[in-house]
């Protein structure tokens, strides 16, 4: 399924979408950067054809910007024609301010509002542990109950529980109770032959050895002890990196070429003269 | 992946929850915190797919089990010795409870004279307190070395602060909209007052790197002590032990009482009194958890003698990459108070060019300078 979406995925992460979907529980993904766990919340929008509701963690995100927030300039207006137009009923009055045409939503109640009619919208929590401690206390209603409760107006209820897909970097431990609500998998780099297809389907226009020869050598890299071994998206710039410089394989012919897009591949210019070192050597072996 | 939840009968789906919660009790004592609730997760997980594939019982458990990459590995093994049909797999044999004696080690030079004391004190008194805080803590006799542990336990290792994203009230601070509006719909539109708002201020995370080599025998328990001190003040803290391997004991530390919690730390550490690679271990530290963040902006914390194993260029090279991630490197060295120290080891000579403050942790008194020292924030550092 998440093929039709340009995302290949091992038995291990098409399980893991599967009950996600079926047991209607988050999908808590972990793993080195660049592996493809955003991307696997794109293909499953892509795949149930919704839309992505996309938050963004940061350390300060607190309610008003993760949950819903009150359209304040609005509610003076009303305030203010209903006085012009010389309503003295205090407590309609008030109850008219706290209406939910007020409420502004925000990403996790417009995905609880998203869902309806069998259609399920798609979540990504990204970088949670990005955010403090604080906001996974929000966090935990919503994922477990599906529901977001406003004082002043009541709970909000899922129609149809959103799928939803939580990333974390680990450079915190995210909190148990968190992570007990969710399935838990972990992202590995994927092999070699995995790679050369996931490059030759996210760009077609690459030659299988081009393909090749980068999926070797970001292998090679990942086992060199790098400060940042490369990802598949680093992968992928760099193909697309040397498609650009007209590159069709990885021959002695384009080695300058390859050196020199290296910024594309790794990120650190200890890593990169780590890697031009070998890269003649790697090219050859691949 | 077909549903087999609806043919299974209700005895074969009784066995199926028997044999999970089985597999459980064996990933329990591997190590992995299987849940009672994660189990029904796996059996619910199970029912959504094919009981009978081998593959399937294996990632629907994985992903409703573990809860961390450690978990993984140990799984792994918990899987095949459970399914395999093999017995299960030895556990890792918890090693004695090491009560650190203060024994003289080779590399502690002392003067002749200030050796372990024969008298036992029966309780300590304020002039015994006061003498007790300028000796040597490789000296002391077991029931001195009591009354030090419960003066650590006392210790108020809270660092430095840091200007937070978040706000709070305030009387004076840049008017907060938010909270002005809903006054001034409560008081029915009319700007009364202007409701102001300040930045919140938060601890900088503490991490600690305590070195539990044979080097420093006779203070890596003081020290472990002093770290859970600081990790029960304040939540956040990270404790890691660096040996012949990398341990990360922030888990550990979590009990309350400071000897339950050194008796969980003592289970996981691998590697007491062995030789210590000090900078192959910082770069595991930095590469595993580190750059990710765990370092980023905090003050670190180095208890380690500086006797480095390996290449000591490595050492130095991690430490300039810690210097770079954190905010503050305090490094600790036992050594440091003997009178007539120079830091002569290789290990030490690398590392010092990275470190803001080199300063001794001999005796108690020293601890508590350094809990001081954290405190106050940066400061007569020695890094440019």
């Amino acid at each position: 399924m998440l093929e039709q979406q340009d995302y290949l995925a091992d038995t291990g992460l098409a399980t893991a979408a599967f009950l996600a979907l079926r047991m209607q529980r988050p999908l808590f993904c972990e793993g080195d950067a660049g592996v493809g766990k955003t991307a696997l919340a794109t293909a499953l929008a892509g795949m149930l054809g919704t839309p992505l509701i996309r938050l963004q963690c940061y350390e300060g995100l607190d309610a008003a910007q993760a949950l819903y927030d009150w359209d304040f300039p609005r509610q003076l207006l009303h305030l203010r024609a209903a006085e012009a137009a010389g309503t003295v009923d205090a407590d309609r009055l008030e109850q008219e301010i706290y209406d939910r045409r007020f409420l502004v939503a925000r990403p996790l109640l417009q995905a609880l509002e998203a869902g309806s009619g069998g259609r399920r919208a798609v979540l990504l929590v990204d970088e949670v542990d990005r955010a403090d401690d604080e906001f996974e206390a929000f966090l935990l209603e919503v994922l477990s109950d599906w529901t977001i409760s406003v004082p002043e107006l009541g709970t909000i209820r899922a129609e149809v529980p959103p799928v939803v897909v939580v990333t974390s970097n680990r450079t915190r431990e995210v909190h148990d109770a968190l992570k007990r609500r969710c399935l838990y998998h972990w992202l590995p780099h994927p092999d070699v032959e995995r790679e050369v297809a996931i490059i030759r389907r996210r760009l077609p226009e690459a030659s299988e050895a081009l393909a090749t020869s980068v999926a070797r050598i970001a292998a090679l890299a990942r086992g060199e002890d790098l400060l940042k071994p490369p990802g598949v998206a680093e992968s992928l710039d760099w193909t697309e990196a040397l498609l650009a410089l007209g590159a069709r394989s990885l021959g002695p012919a384009e080695l300058d070429r390859a050196a020199a897009s290296l910024g594309a591949f790794v990120k650190y210019r200890e890593d990169q003269d780590r890697v031009a070192e070998r890269l003649a050597e790697w090219a050859a072996a691949g | 992946m077909t549903t087999a939840a609806g043919t299974a009968s209700a005895g074969a789906a009784d066995e199926l929850t028997r044999t999970l919660v089985g597999f459980a009790r064996v990933l329990r004592a591997a190590g992995v915190p299987a849940s009672p609730d994660r189990v029904h997760q796996t059996v619910t997980a199970v029912g959504h797919l094919d009981v009978c594939r081998r593959d399937d019982v294996y990632w629907a458990g994985r992903l409703t089990l573990c809860a961390g990459p450690d978990d993984l590995d140990r799984y792994d093994r918990a899987f095949t010795a459970y399914f395999g049909g093999l017995t299960a797999p030895p556990l890792r044999t918890v090693p004695p409870v090491q009560v650190l004696r203060p024994v003289a080690v080779p590399g502690t030079e002392r003067p002749a004279g200030e050796g372990p004391d024969a008298e036992e004190l029966p309780a300590a008194t304020a002039s015994e307190v006061e003498v007790l805080r300028h000796r040597d803590l490789a000296g002391l006799s077991p029931s001195e070395r009591e009354v030090v542990r419960r003066l650590i336990a006392l210790l108020d290792p809270v660092g430095e602060t840091r200007v937070s994203r978040r706000h709070r009230p305030a009387y004076r601070g840049t008017v907060d909209p938010g909270r002005t509006v809903r006054t001034m719909l409560r008081r029915g539109g009319e700007p009364v007052r202007l409701e102001r708002r300040a930045r919140r201020v938060r601890p900088r995370r503490l991490v600690l790197l305590v070195d539990v080599s044979g080097s420093m025998q006779p203070y890596a328990d003081p020290y472990l002590r002093f770290a859970h001190a600081a990790a029960r003040r304040r939540p956040g803290t990270e404790v890691f032990t660096i040996g012949t391997r990398l341990t990360r004991i922030t888990r550990e530390m979590r009990s309350r009482d400071p000897s339950t919690a050194l008796l969980a730390v003592s289970a996981a550490v691998p590697d007491w009194s062995g030789g210590t690679r000090l900078g192959e271990l910082l770069k595991a530290f930095l590469d595993r958890w580190g750059q990710r963040g765990v370092a980023r902006g905090a003050v670190v914390v180095v208890a380690s003698d500086g006797w480095e194993r390996g290449d000591a260029t490595q050492l130095g090279d991690q430490m300039t990459r810690l210097a770079r991630l954190a905010h503050r490197v305090v490094w600790v060295n036992p050594h440091r108070g003997t009178p007539g120290y120079a830091p002569m080891t290789a290990g030490m000579q690398a590392a010092l060019p990275s470190v803001d403050d080199f300063v001794d942790g001999h005796t108690y008194d020293a601890l508590q300078r350094l809990a001081a020292l954290l405190a106050a924030g940066r400061g007569g550092g020695r890094r440019a």
